[in-house]
């Protein structure tokens, strides 16, 4: 089966400024793809690319098989909730969800029913007459994903969905849109910078820095196999602690030493089995370290630059 | 707002303090005094006779009140060779800011759309040149305006008047519109977007449902702008088609006749009455347009 | 196709006006300058001569008294009603009950066409029947008050005319200031015990500093424009008293048919806007520093 979303070398320049570099990212149908990484590392303006409302200066993007690169955003099959969620002021709850089937010309009766299902799917049938200043936060958020779910898209896209949110409504809501997922079996591209929702909806990981990917995975991938210092340290809470080493080799191997100020270096007992150059940081996860052990039970080492 | 008043320092008397309260209204009431004066003086002036005016006091009260150089004013005053009042002149006015503020007040709405809400390369220097041509002393294109006109043939005609207006009121129109615009998220055009609604449609349902307020502020700018002006239509206008400030200028000073103040006051109330008219009905759109005209909103 | 016009479209919307400014406000400032460097006399010519216009220009008497006037209405004008603005911006900033009411009369002026504010005045200034014949019936026979007619004074009376149509607007702006300042901070001035004449003087006038600016741009540009008014209330007289650069203009343009004269004329009026709109456009157009 061809990949529910495909995006071969994409490039994206304002000008002389490159803000997306050589972007390789596809996703299988069913899949949550999270596109995470600092506020400026370009993952907002590649969620844009995949919806088409920011053209790209090179490569390729199809959705669902079909070569989207230069369709318009409403020919592409998608549904996109934003950070400020972007309810149109002027119309009810219910017209907000409706407007996309009524500029599409579905009729009636059918933008009724899908309007209803939607509704009672999340529980939001007592706000249908209101406007969205009458609501809450939480309630726009609902209003929001109601306005994607009614179009039944191939793909869903999320713009940092749960950014206004407090935080005990950011966790109730980070469950729901996980239950939507599975429920669903939809597609989905979502952007956050928070690291924790990354890790807990997304069934793969791109995270990126400066415009360019640092590393696609799993959750798992990710957090026990960072591939650069920077998802090492980006990704996790608490983060890695990074330590700056010596790699030495002697005849049974390569090992670790940590220098300090005063006193003997640290040597550490595991072996590594691969060539390192001299000068290493060794990262160690809390979670990894025993306090009835010596030694961390679990490490990586990442070589430096 | 800050809760600041003026208040002697701590420890003077009552007395002090209703003094100085006292002084501060008498202060606000003189000033008061002075902006009422002419408005006074103009509305007691064209309700006297020739002959009280000649004999009576400025601010004296009519001792009869008569509607005669209303009368005069409106339909019998003489503008140069005609005595036909500021009557046609009048609806002239109408004729020509009703149409100009509409076709501008459109343009600018949707020009100040496409500059906030679907920025693209070199719009900004756009925004920049046409903002620009809203200081531009109107001296400086007064000449080629009269020879263009001529050349697409609406010299003098009222339809030139109202290009003259449309085109000179762009800018204003843009900057108030684009000012509102940008503060509404661009997201919820994306969101349109997404939606399959395009350009005029997003435009349609989304954004003119939320441009009243602005579109007051625009209309009642653009309507005091082109009512009162008076260097477009005394450069631009021929005998049948002066707006009514021409109208107006031409009767103060008619130089046949005997001066009939009383009439020229009328006329100037009638000239002033629409858009003193709109000021005491929508007075909030009116400031609000002045400081967004000036400072930038 | 559908799909170029689509991306296209606000481009093609914004085009029109786009082109209009580009015709009717720079190709004609550029077609004035040209012709202000002609022999141009009734006609339009269009062979390039040299600055002999700008010398006939600065050789005449009646535009050397246009410039004058201009500085000394300009410069009355711009210094009293920002004094007189900000005095009633203050006095109406002292929790006045009919704030409202007293706003709306200072302000009404604005909404009138100077033509027509401009007629009330000369019927006001008017000596023999005006305010001077009125102060003299009340037995002061000495009184006088003839500057509208007096070569001499008839500049000032301009500027008393439009004062008066224009202070109302600059003491909304200056209020509108004053209520923008932090009210946090006037609260801990107060906690402080300093007294509301330096909390003024000290803190809330020198914040205003972008508003001072916008009101002398504002006002600047009224001067500069100033045409309606002076034809309504003297007409440039008595004789050319009271010319302003632009009444000058106008009247090469239209009754004396020296459209040399008239395009540069217009040209230095545009300099003299340039001079001071361009640096505040470029300021405000700039991208903001920290809002």
């Amino acid at each position: 089966m061809a990949p529910i979303l495909e995006i071969q070398n994409l490039y994206k320049n304002y000008g002389s400024l490159e803000i997306l570099k050589d972007i390789n990212v596809s996703i299988d149908s069913g899949d949550f793809l999270v596109l995470v990484g600092p506020s400026g590392c370009g993952k907002s303006t590649l969620l844009n690319c995949i919806a088409g409302l920011e053209p790209i200066s090179g490569g390729k993007l199809s959705i669902g098989g079909q070569d989207m690169t230069n369709v318009s955003p409403k020919d592409r099959n998608i549904a996109m909730v934003f950070q400020s969620y972007a309810l149109y002021p002027t119309m009810s709850v219910a017209k907000n969800i409706t407007f996309g089937m009524k500029v599409r010309g579905v009729d009636q009766s059918t933008q009724e029913a899908k309007l209803a299902q939607v509704a009672q799917q999340l529980q939001i049938e007592p706000l249908l007459g209101r406007r969205p200043g009458q609501l809450s936060g939480g309630q726009r958020q609902r209003v929001a994903m109601g306005r994607a779910l009614v179009r039944d898209p191939k793909l869903f896209l999320f713009d940092e969905p749960l950014s206004n949110l407090d935080a005990k409504l950011r966790v109730e809501m980070r469950t729901e849109i996980k239950a939507l997922h599975q429920n669903l079996a939809a597609s989905m591209v979502y952007v956050t910078h928070d690291q924790i929702e990354a890790m807990t909806l997304a069934t793969k990981i791109v995270v990126m820095k400066g415009g360019e990917i640092q590393q696609i995975g799993t959750s798992a991938e990710i957090y026990n196999r960072p591939a650069n210092l920077f998802v090492a340290d980006f990704m996790g809470s608490p983060a890695m602690n990074l330590i700056p080493a010596k790699a030495r080799s002697n005849d049974d191997g390569t090992y670790i030493e940590i220098l300090r100020k005063d006193g003997e270096p640290i040597v550490l007992t595991d072996q590594v089995n691969r060539d390192l150059p001299s000068d290493v940081i060794h990262g160690v996860k809390h979670k990894t370290l025993d306090r009835r052990a010596a030694s961390p039970l679990h490490r990586v080492t990442c070589s430096s630059r | 707002m800050a809760d600041l008043v003026i208040s002697p320092a701590r420890g003077q008397s009552q007395a002090v303090r209703l003094l100085l309260r006292w002084s501060l209204y008498a202060a606000l009431g003189f000033f008061v005094v002075i902006y009422l004066m002419p408005l006074f003086v103009m509305v007691t002036t064209s309700l006297k006779s020739l002959e009280e005016i000649r004999t009576g006091d400025l601010v004296a009260l009519p001792r009869e009140v008569t509607f005669d150089a209303w009368l005069t004013a409106w339909s019998g005053a003489c503008t140069g060779i005609k005595c036909e009042g500021v009557q046609p002149y009048f609806w002239n006015s109408v004729l020509i800011a009703v149409p100009g503020v509409a076709i501008s007040t459109l343009i600018g709405a949707i020009n100040g759309y496409v500059v906030a809400q679907w920025r693209f390369r070199g719009a900004n220097i756009i925004f920049a040149l046409m903002l620009f041509g809203c200081f531009i002393p109107f001296q400086v294109v007064l000449l080629p305006m009269a020879r263009v006109l001529g050349i697409m043939g609406i010299a003098g005609t009222i339809q030139g008047l109202i290009f003259v207006h449309v085109v000179y009121g762009l800018g204003f129109t843009t900057l108030f519109f684009r000012n509102y615009y940008v503060t509404i998220p661009v997201e919820l055009t994306k969101a349109a977007k997404v939606d399959g609604a395009g350009f005029f449609r997003i435009f349609w349902s989304i954004f003119l449902p939320l441009s009243l307020p602005i579109i007051v502020v625009t209309v009642i700018w653009q309507f005091t702008q082109i009512w009162n002006d008076f260097l477009f239509g005394v450069s631009f206008s021929q005998a049948g088609t002066q707006p009514v400030t021409v109208a107006l200028n031409n009767i103060v000073n008619s130089t046949t006749g005997v001066k009939e103040y009383n009439v020229d006051m009328a006329a100037a109330i009638i000239a002033a009455f629409p858009t003193l008219l709109v000021y005491v009905v929508a007075g909030k759109y009116f400031i609000r347009g002045l400081t967004a005209g000036s400072v930038k909103g | 196709m559908t799909k170029w016009l689509e991306d296209h479209l606000p481009k093609l919307m914004l085009a029109p006006s786009f082109v209009a400014v580009l015709v009717f406000v720079y190709g004609f400032i550029a077609w004035t300058a040209w012709v202000s460097l002609t022999r141009s006399r009734l006609l339009p010519k269009y062979e390039i001569e040299g600055l002999i216009q700008y010398e006939r220009l600065f050789a005449s008497p009646r535009w050397d008294t246009a410039l004058n006037n201009l500085y000394i209405f300009g410069t009355l004008f711009i210094v009293i009603a920002m004094a007189l603005g900000l005095l009633m911006a203050i006095l109406l900033d002292q929790n006045i009950r009919t704030e409202g009411a007293i706003r709306t009369i200072y302000l009404y002026p604005m909404a009138l066409s100077m033509i027509v504010t401009g007629t009330a005045w000369k019927w006001i200034l008017n000596p023999g029947l005006g305010l001077e014949a009125m102060v003299k019936g009340w037995g002061f026979e000495r009184f006088s008050f003839d500057w509208i007619v007096d070569p001499d004074m008839a500049i000032y009376t301009v500027v008393i005319a439009a004062l008066w149509q224009s202070s109302g607007f600059v003491m909304a702006l200056f209020l509108a200031g004053l209520r923008s300042v932090d009210g946090e901070i006037i609260k801990a001035a107060q906690v402080d015990g300093i007294p509301t004449w330096r909390i003024y003087t000290a803190i809330i006038i020198p914040s205003m500093a972008p508003i001072f600016l916008s009101a002398f741009i504002v006002l600047a540009h009224l001067a500069i424009k100033s045409f309606d008014l002076v034809i309504a209330l003297t007409g440039g007289g008595p004789g050319f008293a009271t010319d302003l650069p632009a009444t000058y203009m106008y009247a090469m343009a239209f009754s004396r048919g020296d459209i040399g004269q008239a395009a540069s004329s217009a040209m230095v009026m545009m300099a003299v806007v340039f001079a001071i709109v361009v640096p505040y456009l470029y300021s405000e157009l700039r991208p903001q520093k920290d809002g």
